[in-house]
């Protein structure tokens, strides 16, 4: 079965999904109510995308994207998933249950962009210290301690 | 009772509580500033978290900042180990999203530097790695032909570690020609070493005791920890993205990929060595077939990508780097997120370490090869 | 206050005694094993067999209390800060400090962003300076060099070349 046979499928079990061809990848849009559903769909059908290359996110400005890379090892296909995530509270279930690598993704993820993920087994900043304040992956983030000189450089 | 009995009292009672111990974020064995928390009861490992952060540079947020070839220098910094790798994943992204044709020479040319860093960086690993279980000779050893190693990189780059070498559209400059005879020297002794290494501390019954049935990782285990490089083909995995997803010139050339079959620490270390003695074959073929012509490509002077975004991925010496990059059609990327191999990799030693012995947790730590800089970017 | 920092009222004879002192000092600076960056790794080529700097009297140390030299290789976020004063506190007195690389000088390449200290010696009193992204080996050993100079002059403001 080719890849886009079943993204069709996926489609037909998941209404609130899309999929498209950018370049040679394919990127599957999901509903963020739906992110954890498709996922395990993902992982257990079809070309069985069971490697988790990465999960990160991207600050559009006016949401956050949240972005698998996944591959299936065995099929050898590649798969990029996306969801959209409200800015001011950004919440989604966690993946840590289908690919034990989301673990420190998602913390990285929560660290650097504020999303929380829920179910996670122990959501806790991972590369910043504990008492760090802000998200400064956001595109609007201001380090407090270079506000003052600001305009000076 | 006794003072004696109560002092075997009190040690029994000790032995049966669980400690949590400090371990770095400066220890000598961390190969850095990784922190682990410990919790050990008697001399078993009950769980060992690690603490990431010590190292954690800003990378992503100060490329949004940069221009796309500036980016190229700081992309060194994060695995400085492999830079030319480091480099070779960032050139690629950007090259695909350019839609940029690369001259071949300038192909086989990063073929030939990017496998003299993979040498390297494992001859290091193979150094500190004998080191961590108490042998210091070897080190000593690699860092002699390392230093001869890089002698040859600073040949051809200028620089001995952080090279910034590679360029958008091919690298920075050609093979100067006394730089052939001396690789060809170069690789007959780092083969020498490799053999050397395998005699005196791979077949060592004392290493191979240290190493061998010590922080087992099975194949599904790697898989769905998402672990690559060396430590997945230790698990008997033969992905190798040279081989799976060819990028750049990989299909041409003839190269075995070496997999282990218990997926322990001595497998791990056999792999590496290994690597060494094929990363040398496909030196020897590129250099064989290295073509005519130009190594840098026509680039216009500011680079914008179209608007739109790519993940690429290579085979640097820890595993899958991946790149993923984010055009908005301005000089700088919207968005760059590195898929660091050692950050993935050093997830799953929690796993492999529960249960271990103290004294193993070091080997095991070190079998997975990780680089701080590119850990916490 | 350590015998550097307050030398004796100076006199012929402690002027002699002083630079004993300073002389073993400087010929037996054992270093802390403290690699934090890329400069670790010239510092452990630096330490091997081409540049060897136990010619000089320098052996690394595990402990921070058995050392007497910390080279801070490479940069120092907002994380490691409270861990690299902690370390230098443990470390007895005398003790000097190198800053190997333009991280630990000034931040370097990362100068500026939002985890980072600009330059180690906001958190610990620097010795040496060493610029370099990294520097080689041989500048390592001059750093060294310079440092054992100071240390036999103490009463100099700066380092004579």
């Amino acid at each position: 079965m080719n890849l886009e046979a079943f993204l069709t499928e996926v489609k037909s079990r998941f209404p609130g999904a899309s999929f498209e061809q950018a370049g040679q990848d394919w990127v599957l849009r999901v509903p963020a109510a739906e992110w954890e559903a498709v996922a395990g769909y993902l992982a257990g059908h079809g070309p069985r995308f069971d490697y988790l290359s990465s999960l990160t996110a991207v600050d559009r400005g006016d949401r956050l994207e949240l972005v698998l890379h996944l591959r299936a090892l065995a099929a050898g296909e590649r798969l990029t998933v996306k969801t959209d995530l409200n800015r001011e509270q950004p919440e989604v279930a966690s993946v840590t249950g289908i690919w034990k690598t989301a673990n420190w993704h998602e913390r990285e993820v929560y660290d650097l962009f504020g999303v929380v993920f829920r179910g996670h087994p122990k959501l806790r900043r991972i590369l910043l210290a504990e008492d760090f304040e802000g998200h400064p992956l956001r595109k609007d983030y201001v380090d407090p301690r270079r506000r003052k000189v600001e305009g000076q450089a | 009772m006794t003072t004696a009995e109560k002092t075997a009292t009190q040690s029994e009672e000790v032995l049966e509580q669980v400690l949590t111990v400090n371990f770095g974020p400066q220890h000598p064995s961390t190969h850095g500033v990784l922190r682990v928390v410990a919790r050990i009861r008697g001399e078993y490992l009950q769980d060992a978290e690690p603490d990431l952060g010590y190292l954690h540079r800003c990378f992503e947020k100060i490329a949004e900042g940069w221009t796309y070839p500036q980016i190229v220098p700081l992309t060194d910094r994060l695995d400085y180990l492999a830079a030319i790798t480091n480099e070779w994943a960032y050139v690629l992204a950007v090259e695909k999203l350019l839609g940029l044709q690369v001259p071949e020479r300038a192909e086989y040319i990063r073929v030939i530097v990017g496998e003299l860093q993979r040498i390297l960086s494992h001859l290091l690993w193979m150094g500190a790695y004998a080191l961590d279980l108490g042998a210091t000779t070897p080190f000593l050893y690699v860092f002699q032909e390392r230093e001869r190693l890089y002698d040859l990189m600073q040949l051809v780059t200028g620089a001995r570690m952080t090279y910034n070498y590679l360029r958008i559209g091919g690298v920075k400059r050609d093979l100067p020609p006394e730089f052939f005879p001396l690789l060809e020297k170069a690789l007959d002794n780092v083969l020498k070493v490799a053999d050397e290494y395998q005699a005196l501390v791979l077949e060592n019954v004392i290493f191979q005791a240290r190493t061998k049935g010590i922080g087992v990782l099975p194949p599904d285990l790697a898989r769905q920890y998402a672990i690559s490089g060396p430590m997945l083909r230790g698990s008997g995995v033969a992905w190798d993205l040279r081989r799976s997803e060819p990028y750049s010139v990989y299909d041409r050339f003839d190269f075995a990929v070496p997999t282990g079959q218990n997926g322990d620490c001595y497998d791990r270390a056999v792999c590496r060595v290994e690597e060494i003695r094929q990363s040398a074959r496909i030196i020897r073929q590129a250099v064989a077939g290295l073509p005519a012509g130009e190594v840098r490509a026509k680039v216009p002077a500011a680079i914008r990508p179209p608007a739109g975004e790519v993940y690429t991925a290579i085979e640097s010496p820890r595993g899958e780097l991946g790149v993923y990059l984010v055009s908005d059609g301005g000089p700088q990327p919207y968005r760059l997120k590195w898929r660091a191999p050692s950050f993935v990799n050093l997830q799953v030693l929690p796993e492999i370490a529960r249960g271990a012995k103290v004294a193993d947790f070091i080997a095991i730590l070190g079998s997975i090869d990780i680089i701080l800089g590119e850990v916490d970017r | 206050m350590d015998l550097i920092h307050a030398p004796f009222v100076p006199g012929v004879i402690q002027t002699t005694v002083d630079q004993v002192i300073n002389w073993s000092r400087k010929s037996s600076l054992w270093y802390m094993l403290y690699g934090i960056a890329c400069c670790s790794i010239e510092m452990m080529a630096t330490g091997a067999s081409r540049y060897d700097f136990d010619r000089f009297g320098l052996i690394y140390r595990g402990s921070p209390r058995q050392s007497d030299l910390m080279l801070v290789t490479g940069n120092v976020n907002l994380k490691m800060a409270k861990v690299l004063k902690q370390l230098y506190d443990q470390m007895a007195e005398p003790k000097w400090v190198i800053a190997v690389g333009s991280c630990a000088v000034s931040g370097g390449p990362f100068r500026g962003s939002y985890n980072m200290v600009d330059g180690v010696d906001q958190v610990v009193p620097v010795d040496v300076y060493l610029p370099g992204c990294p520097p080689r080996p041989e500048a390592l050993l001059d750093a060294v060099l310079k440092l054992q100079r100071k240390i036999m002059r103490p009463q100099r403001q700066g380092v004579a070349s």
